[in-house]
């Protein structure tokens, strides 16, 4: 097909050499994969989160298709694949975000350090104080920088009297990187900080209530290069604390922060390795495809 | 396999991709030229073919630079990653290679000069009888393992590789052959050491073709197979995916 050939470009002392080879381009060829087949190693050795045979239908539709992953204790997993091919539906299916579409139907089993989270008996707000969510759009409540933080652990009755909900709300901006920047401006709105101060207030928020799971939806795709390095910078530091799940369409940001990367295709978990090897040297021709850039 | 030859979304790409292949298999080209044109300079007592080889090392040179350029500028511009990134970095290292395979050429070609400089009386065929067998040994490996380069062909790339081992034992065989001239009859010494840099050359050119091959089976299947038996080579670049 692409059987193309390129003169060089450098004028090689008149005539070209009589032993330049013609380059085929589409010289080997390749064997597909059993789409269903996950290629890796879906377990870890210390698993937060176990995830079997997850299915997720919307309706009629079949999105997510026998989805088997462990996510390790204190990971950065990142989720890559094109647009619908399942990645965030199964991030939201970690903390039964997905309950709130009503036509939503999954199957299989998830459990977090052991108990399974669809289970009739467990309490779907601690399980989501448990594991928490960053999404793409910073979207802080329209109340001040304090109370982002504050509310959450205020509902939950995580503290007793005002000085202490004082310390873990300076504590979890501290963690977020942002207690710098908003010490003296506490009071005033969330909205009125910078894009990239938002997303970290929206993290802050997050650990304010002592989550054990950070799932993050494109978390830097709404900030500039700079706020997405200070969040990327974030993203590590809380790795010795959390496990944390990250959904991007940025393949180098896969690449920079996370340990383990799960390609996803069309509703199925294609490849899941580690970072290094998933961009080095995938072993499943769509992963090549789509890291590459030479996808649809 | 993880080697795609689909086309990329960004044509462009594949232009420049295919560009930078297509550089450095000219300059295979013209480095298997320079290697054959040396011995025969050497073969036919040609001092202007000599120093014609000596001159075009330049434009060998000169292609190294401008495909490392055009590496450097591909990686910056378009980060490369998978086997993209296996390609441009198999073809920067294979560049190296090549532009050392030019030099020991050239060298071949400055020992020409030498040894037919007609101050001293040419040497006698039976020194110079391992020169020609070794050379078309360097010089087939050359040109395998950039037909191996071209076609990505894996099988190839592990033939060069086991070859080397070939030249190598042809190399010492020559020696012991030299050191016995010498000591038979001393004034040959200073011939038989112009010969020992040349199949020396010969031999490091073997050195850097299975260099090559095992760039082409690291691109291919993505497997390190530099510094390992020859046992490990052939059972990675075998292995099925």
């Amino acid at each position: 097909m692409n059987t193309m050939t390129i003169e060089a470009r450098v004028p090689l002392d008149g005539a070209l050499n009589p032993n330049a080879r013609e380059v085929p381009l589409s010289s080997t060829q390749i064997t597909d994969y059993d789409h269903r087949q996950t290629v890796g190693k879906i377990t870890v050795d210390n698993p937060k989160m176990l995830c079997r045979e997850v299915n997720v239908y919307y309706s009629e539709k079949h999105a997510l298709r026998q989805v088997s992953l462990d996510i390790g204790a204190n990971e950065v997993i990142a989720f890559i694949g094109p647009s619908g091919c399942g990645k965030s539906t199964f991030l939201r299916c970690l903390n039964r975000m997905n309950d709130t579409i009503a036509s939503c139907r999954i199957t299989g089993q998830i459990q977090l350090d052991g108990d399974n989270i669809y289970d009739k008996n467990i309490d779907v707000v601690q399980l989501r104080a448990r594991v928490g969510m960053v999404f793409q759009k910073p979207n802080p409540f329209p109340k001040s920088i304090y109370e982002n933080v504050a509310y959450g652990p205020r509902i939950h009755g995580m503290v007793n009297g005002k000085a202490e909900l004082d310390e873990l709300v300076q504590a979890s901006l501290e963690r977020a990187g942002l207690i710098k920047e908003v010490e003296k401006r506490m009071d005033e709105p969330g909205t009125s900080l910078s894009g990239g101060q938002q997303q970290r207030l929206c993290i802050a928020r997050a650990i304010a209530v002592n989550p054990e799971v950070i799932l993050m939806d494109e978390p830097c795709s709404a900030l500039d290069p700079i706020a997405t390095a200070k969040i990327e910078e974030l993203i590590d530091e809380l790795r010795e604390n959390y496990t944390l799940v990250i959904v991007t369409h940025s393949m180098q940001q896969a690449a920079r922060v996370s340990q383990r990367t799960a390609y996803f295709h069309l509703g199925d978990l294609i490849e899941i390795g580690e970072t290094d090897q998933i961009f080095t040297n995938p072993k499943h021709k769509l992963t090549e495809d789509y890291i590459t850039g030479r996808f649809g | 396999m993880s080697i795609s030859h689909d086309a990329h979304t960004v044509k462009q790409f594949d232009i420049q991709l295919a560009n930078l292949r297509n550089l450095v298999l000219e300059m295979g080209g013209l480095v298997e030229d320079q290697i054959k044109n040396a011995v025969k300079s050497l073969d036919d007592e040609d001092l202007t073919l000599a120093r014609e080889v000596i001159s075009r090392d330049q434009i060998i040179n000169g292609l190294q630079v401008k495909v490392d350029e055009d590496s450097i500028t591909l990686i910056a511009l378009r980060q490369p990653v998978g086997s993209d990134l296996r390609l441009i970095m198999s073809l920067s290292k294979a560049v190296t290679d090549l532009e050392r395979i030019g030099d020991e050429a050239e060298k071949i070609a400055r020992m020409t000069i030498k040894t037919y400089d007609a101050v001293s009386s040419p040497p006698s065929a039976k020194l110079l009888r391992d020169v020609k067998p070794m050379a078309k040994l360097a010089a087939d490996m050359l040109h395998a393992c950039l037909d191996a380069l071209a076609r990505l062909d894996v099988e190839m790339a592990v033939d060069v590789a086991r070859g080397d081992d070939n030249l190598d034992q042809e190399f010492q065989s020559a020696l012991r052959r030299l050191i016995t001239y010498m000591m038979e009859d001393p004034r040959t010494i200073g011939h038989a050491i112009n010969v020992l840099f040349i199949i020396k050359a010969l031999e490091r050119i073997g050195d850097h073709a299975k260099n090559i091959a095992e760039y082409i089976i690291y691109l291919v299947k993505g497997k390190d197979v530099r510094h390992v038996s020859m046992d490990v080579l052939e059972k990675d670049a075998m292995a099925a995916e």
